[in-house]
């Protein structure tokens, strides 16, 4: 099956009175039709910059995109211009952000936002497109539709107004949605919700997810791939069985042991990564997570390891997967 | 990549302390982002320079302000007279330098005057919030109903024209916009968690006022009284243009316009040069305002 | 049986939410409204809520960042609204949120964990520096950094130094509000681990604020959930999870997604409907009732009180009794 998505080596660094820093550094992965994909990773990881340079959403000075493909069905979206990526933003392919109250316009309607979108991509006339409005505020779940297409963000709870915001994405039927923190500034009940109304379109229409999360629950119940990221680099890719059941890389190990368990009663104190994220300006040599990890070998601070075929859709990048590596014998955290 | 026999030996004296760093290194401090500004920058160049004229010029002439020559009356500028001469021939360039010296030090200590009492009225607005700031904000709003020029020519004409009831006629007109800006930060620092901080630690009000409020304060606190600056050199230049100010022959720019304004057909030149003056100075201090106000605008910080 | 620590009893407190036309108040925004608890020496109270339940307003109530419209708080048996008492900042302190916003960004690190030290004149000269190293220390500091702004820290560093300021002092009651709803995964389990062993460390207790249910599971003996202003249930920590009463407690478990791929087919989620009501205007009877797929009539009439149902567990529900 041909990726919808295809990032082929990108790098992304931002130019900045200190220095460079390389916020996504030579990452490569693949979004195919009708799955959900999540990108995990802490602050200063580089997954938010990942999925804003997809639609190239960043402010040009000071980020650049150094080098690399975007490669969206069968088109480069690196060399295509603004006029170009207009017609694609919001049409095939949309985001949902963290914060629903900044993302939407306070001074017009709901209804006005959606259909200003299907006015300019489908070409409605502006009955249609404020029908079409009402449908899609129902499909997401949010009742009296008819009523609430005329009022105004701030008369939205939290948990409708990120409903609001999932209607104007997907009003034009994408094929990709990238959500960047979706339900980070949620209650856990409207979380919940909002999960399980992204699954269900994800069925219905067959959409692509691209979800950023450094919320492995969520991430559990959406996703059927899981890309792990630290200081700009990919460093393990699998199904989300493989990242949970069998992790490989030492940070995802870490990451999993770090989260407290509601449905394990063991009351073992939690294990934490030590030391502090990266500094983006100032990386370590080799493996960036070196310095933090507890099975660091000499090797590891000197080059970035080669990344290692687990299975056919597990890769890690980690030299403990090195036939001359040690050993080590992960305890199991599930 | 060159893998030696002890490449996978554990790595030691690995270090879990690293020392974090913060967004901030990657955002720039505000002196680097003033710099940036080249406006600013030009405006900073220009108030060093005429600072710098004004103290040492007058002092390494040879005329001084009030010497006067009638031979010499009017003349237009040339390598002896850069400026020109005025109708009582006297030097005009030392007249505009010596002008500077008083309209700077008119500016300087007047915002100086609106700055300690619109910090110490907007601080207590702002700090005991309720009736209090309602009241004293409504004595605001009342006040700037007030054309304040107006207000300044009417204390002038009570106080008499002079030099220290300059000072004073604008040190307590011009406080009201510092009053309200300070009173607004400190409403808005009031609520952050350092502050809620150190009343839970038990900061007597004092302590919460003048080491956590007002110190964070300053920014805006700054940025107002640069541009406070201009604002008192023209009032002061219209004060003295229309006779109310510094009286002859000590020689402020507006009283420099005033009179060259009567011979404006003639010598041209006479009025020229003193607004040049005002103009360039006000524009600097208005610049340098400005590139203050972007670079410490707190939402660019993280 | 000991007297507990902190003993809050029917404590409110209300906000002015609009008034008429001569300033007088005519509704108010019921944050807080009746709730008791208590927590003895050397224990961990969770209390956990959705936003607009009223948990950080009780915390900062309690420390007296706000004034109680209504109810006792009795420390050590003595009530501290009505006895002020000067020494109470010494005996209570408070972790915030967002480790962004509680340093001062223009103070240095030995400034901010000075403060409180200077303020009740507990140490000098050289003493007070040895105290602050000491702190620096006990939170997992380099001594080294003493002399920095907190901006040239990490979310995490920033709330040790925190920590390290609210211990200074010596309390034996801390308010933790939300201490790491603000901190990357990783960090969070850093300094959940660092509560734990200044609380073993210096006897310490603390009343745990938090919406992270799972993390306050792990830290906490007892929990205690809040909706609109009320606490709605209320046991030791594993019983809460296990065997939930109240049905907003149910509902918020099962909300709370596993971070494990093969359980998540599994986990039934009870459904809620609607939205969280006003707290201006909260329903009457039971607050719960609005959302609550078990509701019966005598719901929307009488409020349930909080009762015990045996084995320490309290709940308030019609259901249960």
């Amino acid at each position: 099956m041909k990726p919808l998505l295809n990032v082929i080596d990108l790098s992304v660094s931002f130019d900045t009175l200190n220095g460079v820093a390389r916020a996504v550094d030579e990452v490569s992965f693949q979004i195919f039709p009708g799955e959900a994909v999540a990108i995990v990773g802490e602050s200063g990881c580089g997954k938010s910059v990942t999925a804003n340079s997809i639609m190239q959403l960043l402010p040009t000075p000071p980020a650049k995109y150094s080098s690399g493909q975007i490669i969206f069905e069968g088109t480069d979206l690196l060399k295509k211009s603004e006029q170009e990526l207009e017609k694609v933003r919001g049409n095939a392919i949309s985001m949902i952000f963290q914060d629903p109250m900044t993302s939407l316009n306070p001074v017009l309607t709901i209804g006005t936002q959606i259909a200003e979108l299907l006015q300019l991509h489908q070409k409605l006339n502006k009955q249609q497109a404020n029908t079409k409005a009402v449908e899609l505020l129902q499909l997401v779940g949010i009742p009296l539709p008819e009523r609430r297409i005329n009022d105004y963000p701030h008369q939205f709870s939290g948990g409708m107004r990120q409903r609001a915001m999932i209607a104007i994405a997907i009003a034009c039927n994408p094929r990709l949605l990238i959500a960047d923190e979706p339900t980070t500034a949620l209650d856990v009940t409207i979380q919940a919700q909002i999960l399980e109304l992204m699954k269900n379109l994800q069925t219905k229409f067959n959409t692509s997810i691209v979800f950023i999360s450094h919320d492995l629950g969520a991430v559990a119940e959406l996703c059927s791939r899981v890309i792990v990221m630290y200081a700009g680099k990919i460093i393990e890719v699998g199904t989300a069985m493989d990242i949970y059941h069998n992790p490989q890389h030492p940070y995802t190990w870490g990451l999993l042991k770090s989260i407290p368990r509601l449905d394990l009663s063991n009351k073992k104190r939690l294990e934490s990564i030590g030391g502090q994220p990266p500094d983006l300006l100032n990386l370590p040599t080799g493996c960036s997570f070196h310095p933090r990890c507890t099975h660091a070998m000499q090797i590891c601070s000197q080059y970035f390891p080669d990344t290692t075929f687990v299975s056919n859709d597990h890769s890690v990048s980690c030299w403990l997967q090195h036939p001359n590596a040690p050993k080590t014998v992960r305890e199991a955290v599930i | 990549m060159d893998i030696q026999p002890n490449s996978f030996e554990p790595l030691k004296n690995n270090t879990t302390d690293v020392m974090g760093m913060s967004m901030a290194s990657i955002s720039p401090s505000p002196w680097h982002r003033l710099k940036q500004n080249k406006l600013a920058m030009l405006g900073l160049f220009t108030i060093i320079i005429i600072v710098i004229i004004a103290i040492v010029g007058p002092w390494l002439s040879p005329i001084s302000y009030s010497d006067q020559n009638l031979m010499q009356a009017n003349r237009p500028p040339s390598s002896d007279h850069w400026f020109g001469t005025d109708n009582l021939g006297r030097d005009l360039f030392i007249r505009v330098l010596y002008g500077a010296r008083i309209s700077l030090a008119i500016g300087i200590v007047a915002s100086l005057l609106n700055l300690t009492i619109g910090v110490i009225y907007g601080g207590i607005a702002g700090f005991f919030g309720g009736r209090t700031d309602r009241i004293m904000m409504n004595i605001i709003d009342i006040l700037y109903g007030i054309p304040v020029l107006l207000y300044v020519i009417l204390l002038m004409v009570v106080l008499k024209p002079g030099l220290t009831n300059i000072f004073i006629a604008l040190g307590i007109a011009y406080w009201l916009g510092m009053a309200r800006i300070v009173r607004g930060q400190i409403l808005s620092l009031k609520e952050q968690e350092y502050v809620l901080a150190a009343r839970t630690l038990g900061a007597s009000n004092w302590r919460i006022l003048f080491r956590h409020l007002l110190p964070n304060s300053m920014g805006p606190i700054i940025i107002t009284m640069t541009l406070a600056i201009p604002e008192a050199i023209f009032a002061e230049a219209f004060l003295s243009f229309i006779g109310l100010g510094v009286a002859a022959p000590m020689a402020s720019w507006g009283v420099l316009a005033s009179e060259g304004v009567t011979s404006l057909r003639s010598y041209p030149f006479q009025l020229f040069f003193p607004a040049l003056a005002i103009s360039v100075t006000m524009l600097a201090f208005n610049f340098l305002g400005d590139g203050l106000r972007d670079a410490l605008d707190p939402r660019v910080r993280r | 049986m000991k007297q507990p620590l902190l003993n809050v009893q029917n404590l409110k407190k209300y906000f002015p939410a609009g008034t008429d036309i001569f300033g007088r108040t005519t509704s108010y925004l019921k944050a807080v409204d009746d709730i008791s608890f208590s927590i003895a020496k050397g224990e961990t109270l969770g209390l956990v809520g959705e936003s607009g339940c009223g948990k950080s307003t009780t915390g900062r109530t309690i420390i007296q960042l706000y004034k109680p419209t209504a109810g006792n708080i009795l420390f050590n048996g003595k009530n501290i609204i009505t006895h002020a008492d000067k020494n109470l900042c010494r005996n209570m302190q408070m972790i915030f949120q967002d480790p962004y916003a509680s340093l001062n960004p223009r103070m240095t690190v030995s400034d901010i964990i000075g403060e409180p030290l200077d303020i009740h004149k507990l140490t000098s000269g050289h003493e007070r520096t040895e105290r602050i190293c000491e702190l620096l220390e006990l939170v997992g500091l380099n001594k080294k950094y003493s002399n920095r702004f907190p901006h040239e820290f990490s979310g995490g560093q920033r709330q040790r130094i925190g920590i390290a300021r609210a211990l200074a002092v010596n309390p034996s009651l801390i308010i933790c509000d939300e201490p790491i709803s603000a901190l990357d995964v990783s960090i969070q389990a850093q300094i959940v681990n660092l509560l734990e062993t200044l609380q073993q460390e210096l006897g310490l207790t603390y009343l745990f604020i938090a919406h992270d249910l799972a993390m306050v599971k792990h830290i906490s003996n007892r929990v205690a959930v809040m909706y609109l202003g009320k606490i709605v249930e209320l046991a030791p920590a594993n019983e809460l999870y296990t065997n939930p009463q109240h049905p907003y407690t149910k509902a918020l478990l099962s909300a709370i997604p596993i971070p494990d791929p093969a359980k998540t087919a599994m986990n039934q989620k009870t459904k809620l409907i609607g939205d969280v009501p006003s707290p201006i205007n909260p329903p009457s009877g039971c607050r719960f009732y609005t959302r609550c797929a078990y509701a019966k009539p005598i719901c929307a009439d009488q409020e349930p009180l909080l009762s015990d149902i045996g084995a320490g567990h309290l709940a308030a529900c019609h259901l249960t009794t």
